[in-house]
């Protein structure tokens, strides 16, 4: 058997405590408590390990990252380790006194995620009131030490008609980069499909204010786009396909091909504590579950774009089908596009919908909303 | 890209030895650009003083080559790179 290509990325889910609730969160409905969190030594033999296994990317993310104390000694160690650190954050919790410090240990980049481009949108996506405009604060305090900055939007029905002001936003930010990410339904998220659908209309308008904003912006501003994926004709390559790019670890160890694997209820998870990195990268059941091509079925089995976009997401397919490794819905040959489409107009038709927030660790999980 | 134009990496945007793939990259904000020996020793001579029309005639000694078919291919290297935010001009 060869051996898989190493990873270029690890998204590192330091925490899933969060102040912020957002209903689209895409950490797992049950998340992990505090006393299962890793502590500072195993993470930073993870980083080290995935050094060396070829990573080149450390995403630090959660939850909030800020959350845990030990954030900057965290930096220091990924840094030291030769890794690129990005820092992926809703601001809540840094202080300029922290940037600082994270500032001193090296700190490469920071994502920052705007919920909406006024106080009443942002604040009450967040579910945390005053958070908007202590992100504002933050995002002044980023520019004034000079980090690299990305504006991490997640569009939804409800704030989709703002994103020619978060564009603005991130100019005004000083930001290089705008991610224009339309709500993915995973997590939090698929119990809000009906409070956070878009309509055909707004995912249209939203590929025509991207399309016009990046000629016009060229070289001043990027602009990564996640459409709609309900909308479009194939899906989306998933983590750059399975078990070829990236990885992630879970706040109490378990290391994933995706986010959103633990959905997949047959898989079971390796965790970084028990086993060497390289060796769950490689060897562990999870990850060579979906690896390639052999697994496909049709319509994927024989199509020409297997390799383009290895079927689409694993763990759509499953949410929307009941099965893992069927074609993902959102690609037009799949015998579920249609329906699934006729779903999602529906979501989007439920216009008095209310929010299901996400909640905190350790607090007892809402049960599935229905109409 | 102009000759009196002067590039230089902003920060977040650094070159780094690829010890596992054996080769040099470009680490950048959710990127890693692979580069060519060509585009390593055009990014090695970025250093945020010199012009690029310094920077090409530097080149072409070095590799004996002629300097506006050193121009013309790492001028476009460089406005991919300029676009994608991973390379400054200094005004
Ligand atoms: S999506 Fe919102 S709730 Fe979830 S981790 Fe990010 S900021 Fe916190
Ligand atoms: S059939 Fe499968 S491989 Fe082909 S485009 Fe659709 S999801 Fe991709």
């Amino acid at each position: 058997m060869t051996l898989a290509p190493p990873p270029i990325a690890m998204l590192a889910e330091l925490t899933h405590r969060c102040p912020l609730a957002c209903p689209y969160c895409s950490n797992p409905v049950k998340l992990a408590r505090q006393d299962t969190e890793l502590n500072k030594e195993t993470w930073i033999s993870a980083f080290q390990q995935a050094a060396a296994l070829g990573v080149l990317q450390l995403h630090l993310s959660g939850g909030e990252p800020a959350s845990r104390r030990d954030l900057t000694e965290l930096v220091t160690a990924a840094r030291a380790a030769g890794l690129y650190t990005n820092l992926i954050t809703s601001g809540i919790g840094l202080s300029e006194r922290r940037l600082a410090d994270l500032n001193q240990a090296g700190l490469d980049h920071i994502q920052l995620s705007l919920q909406g481009t006024d106080a009443a949108m942002a604040d009450e996506i967040g579910g945390y009131r005053g958070g908007f405009e202590r992100k504002m604060q933050v995002a002044a305090w980023i520019a004034d030490i000079g980090f690299p900055l990305t504006l991490n939007t997640v569009l939804h029905r409800r704030n989709l008609h703002q994103l020619p002001r978060a564009i603005e936003i991130a100019q005004e930010m000083s930001a290089r980069r705008i991610e224009v990410a339309t709500v993915q339904f995973h997590g939090w998220a698929l119990r809000n499909r009906d409070a956070l659908m878009p309509t055909r209309e707004q995912a249209a308008e939203t590929t025509r204010v991207v399309t016009e904003a990046r000629a016009r912006l060229r070289g001043k501003l990027v602009i990564d786009y996640v459409p709609a994926d309900y909308h479009e004709e194939f899906p989306k390559r998933c983590m750059g396909g399975w078990g070829t790019t990236g990885l992630n670890i879970a706040p109490d160890g378990q290391v994933l091909p995706c986010h959103a694997a633990q959905t997949i209820p047959h898989l079971t998870f390796d965790r970084i504590q028990d086993k060497p990195l390289a060796e769950i990268w490689h060897r562990s059941d999870a990850f060579n579950a979906y690896r390639g091509t052999d697994w496909m079925a049709e319509p994927c089995k024989s199509c020409d774009r297997k390799t383009v976009d290895f079927g689409g997401c694993r763990c759509q397919a499953l949410a929307l089908t009941g099965d893992a490794s069927a074609t993902d819905p959102a690609c037009s040959k799949s015998p579920h596009h249609a329906s699934m489409q006729a779903q999602a107009a529906d979501h989007a038709a439920q216009v008095n919908a209310a929010l299901t927030y996400r909640i905190a660790p350790g607090k007892p999980v809402p049960a599935q909303g229905k109409r | 890209m102009e000759a009196s134009e002067i590039p230089a990496l902003p920060r977040g945007v650094r070159l780094h030895f690829d010890k596992i793939r054996d080769t040099w990259v470009l680490l950048a904000p959710e990127r890693a650009v692979t580069l060519d020996a060509v585009g390593l020793a055009i990014l090695s001579e970025v250093d945020g003083t010199r012009p690029f029309g310094e920077i090409t005639r530097t080149l072409a000694e070095r590799y004996n080559a002629p300097e506006d078919q050193i121009a013309k291919d790492s001028s476009g290297f460089l406005d991919a790179l300029r676009d994608r935010r991973f390379l400054d001009i200094l005004p």
